[in-house]
């Protein structure tokens, strides 16, 4: 669109500049906390420039944790969030590109039955099964393991149903191509059909590296052992009820610690992100 | 190299569905043939019944002498170029052409060999490195080519290579299909609902509808020839002009085609066009008209190779007798003289 109304430019900026505001000034708050003391930070009002505490702060929290909240270092936990985070997106991608190949490229019976049931339970959230996936996990003795923070949140409606529509797509002749130069299923599937999903399965990678590292609920039932807490539960056993003091500044440490590894995933895979949502390579 | 054989071939999804009905065809070594129809005709399926990706519901394919009925597409040997090309597009163009060789088990040299002797032929040696992305629509179909050929198999099929072309490229690759068949000498089945296209290419040709095989022979023959008044007015264009009159007291359809109309005096025409509209193609020049009256009478086209003045009046034309054709109304089916 080309215009030349200088007033609508400055008031459309100023309408952006204000949503930025609006949503940058926690997450400058909450930095301005984490570089701060506790009694600086319980002044009113609180100072808004950063103070000369960060390194303090930060290495307390990475290494050893608060004194009154969780006494487990946050390195342990970011790694727990990691590993969860990554075991998740990479299981997720895994299970469901193979599981659409087989819906998308077999006959077989009860074919749409199957891709119905998995689509019905994309209307199903976590929190709705979580009673009876608890009992489950908790029976098969996974609570305060790896295999029980990631397992019951691997199969993966929506990531299925991304890659069914991906490789209806994908033309048929090229399965024809590939059979009439003798590659079985398998091979056509790591040759052919992997290869063209790296954008969708890179989109698909971002979208679950934060729906896995932002995982609340499920963590927070089956984790009773400091060393398992992920970063998010982390903060919320960080603070403290009744009459101790919460150690605001440790914990403000630790949601900025907990923030920058999805910002980063996002920003070093946004090139790929909208690659693999808007155009496919056919 | 080998001879195909499609002895009473048939296809249908249910029952009630036949597309193929019993298609019989002796295909010699090195033969290209071409399987003309109007869409829809079951030609791609028969040819795809002939790769082995349309399983065949009664009669036998023979390869070389074996059956194939039971066997999967690469133990067929046999090589497809699709309609649109089917490349894999994250591969280069020298992947594309390798990969079935590579599944083969192939020794890297000696596929190094084929592939740059395919490129050569091909003149792709330059865009080897290239996706098929960033190349032509030309490029592309020869790199569909280069696939097939590299794998030197016994028949090449084609499934309407040429029709995702323009025009003049359309007309270059026919050529270059031409001189490639004549120096590998492959057997080869090419499909396609372009007359020009089978004329120019075919040994011998198939012409089909509604899963028929209505009319096998030699181009020039079936054009000489045509076996019924689908295959008439399907070859050549204009099409033969099908006028309905008598003969020996009985109806028949008489067909002359649009070159064999010649203007003359009055008093010697065999027929009057009533001209309807004039197109001059510059080498020659298309008459279309009507014979009686203009809403119900036969619509004709002549080929004059002289400009005509008129817009629109009258056209005496007369025929040679060995040039005229004899149907069936009924049946479309040839009488013969």
């Amino acid at each position: 669109m080309v215009e030349n109304r200088p007033w609508l430019t400055l008031w459309s900026h100023g309408v952006l500049l204000t949503g930025i505001a609006l949503i940058a000034f926690p997450l400058y708050i909450t930095f301005v906390a984490s570089t701060r003391t506790l009694e600086e930070i319980l002044q009113v009002p609180m100072p808004l420039v950063p103070g000369p505490h960060f390194w303090e702060n930060y290495s307390q929290v990475l290494t050893a944790g608060t004194t009154r909240g969780a006494a487990a270092p946050v390195g342990q936990m970011m790694l727990n969030s990691l590993i969860m985070a990554l075991v998740i997106a990479f299981g997720k991608i895994a299970i469901s590109i193979i599981a659409s190949f087989a819906i998308v490229y077999f006959r077989f019976p009860l074919r749409t039955f199957f891709f119905w049931m998995i689509f019905v339970t994309l209307m199903l959230p976590v929190e709705v099964r979580i009673i009876p996936t608890f009992k489950v996990v908790s029976d098969l003795g996974m609570l305060n393991s790896y295999v029980g923070l990631t397992l019951p949140l691997i199969a993966s409606a929506t990531a299925t149903f991304l890659f069914r529509q991906f490789f209806m797509t994908v033309p048929d002749e090229l399965a024809e191509a590939a059979r009439v130069d003798g590659a079985g299923p398998m091979r056509f599937f790591w040759d052919v059909l992997v290869p063209l999903s790296k954008t969708s399965m890179a989109a698909l990678f971002v979208i679950q590296f934060i729906y896995g590292w932002n995982q609340y609920l499920w963590p927070l039932l089956i984790t009773t052992d400091e060393s398992m807490y992920t970063a998010v539960i982390g903060i919320k056993r960080m603070i403290v009820g009744g009459d101790a003091l919460t150690e605001w500044h440790l914990v403000m440490a630790t949601a900025v610690l907990a923030l920058v590894p999805p910002a980063l995933v996002v920003m070093l895979m946004q090139k790929w992100f909208v690659k693999g949502l808007v155009e496919t390579e056919k | 190299m080998a001879a195909v054989s499609l002895r009473d071939v048939r296809k249908s999804y249910t029952p009630e569905l036949q597309v193929i009905h019993g298609v019989n065809m002796e295909i010699a070594d090195g033969e290209f043939i071409v399987i003309l129809g109007p869409s829809g005709c079951g030609k791609s399926t028969l040819l795809r019944m002939v790769a082995g990706l349309e399983t065949i519901t009664a009669g036998e394919i023979a390869i070389g002498g074996r059956v194939v009925n039971n066997l999967e597409p690469k133990d067929r040997d046999i090589a497809m170029v699709f309609q649109n090309y089917a490349l894999y597009p994250h591969m280069s163009v020298y992947d594309n052409m390798a990969y079935g060789l590579r599944i083969r088990g192939l020794s890297k040299s000696e596929i190094d060999t084929r592939v740059q002797k395919a490129a050569a032929i091909l003149e792709l040696a330059k865009f080897l490195d290239r996706r098929p992305r960033a190349l032509s629509g030309g490029q592309r179909q020869r790199v569909a080519m280069g696939r097939a050929i590299v794998r030197e198999p016994q028949v090449f099929l084609f499934d309407e290579p040429l029709s995702n072309l323009d025009a003049k490229l359309r007309v270059q690759m026919r050529a270059e299909l031409q001189g490639l068949h004549r120096r590998l000498g492959t057997t080869s089945l090419f499909v396609t609902h372009d007359q020009v296209e089978a004329m120019t290419l075919a040994q011998r040709m198939i012409v089909m509808n509604a899963g028929r095989a209505e009319q096998i022979g030699a181009p020039l023959e079936i054009y000489a020839k045509p076996a019924s008044t689908f295959v008439a007015s399907f070859i050549g264009s204009p099409p033969m002009n099908l006028i309905p009159s008598q003969r020996d007291g009985r109806e028949v359809l008489l067909g002359v085609r649009p070159e064999h109309l010649e203007p003359c005096a009055p008093g010697d025409a065999g027929m009057t066009v009533d001209i309807d509209l004039i197109e001059p193609l510059g080498s020659d020049t298309l008459v279309y008209g009507h014979i009686g009256a203009e809403r119900t009478g036969a619509r004709v086209a002549v080929r004059l190779h002289q400009s005509v003045d008129a817009r629109t009046g009258h056209l005496p034309v007369r025929y040679a007798p060995a040039h005229v054709h004899y149907f069936d109304p009924a049946s479309g089916k040839r009488i013969e003289a």
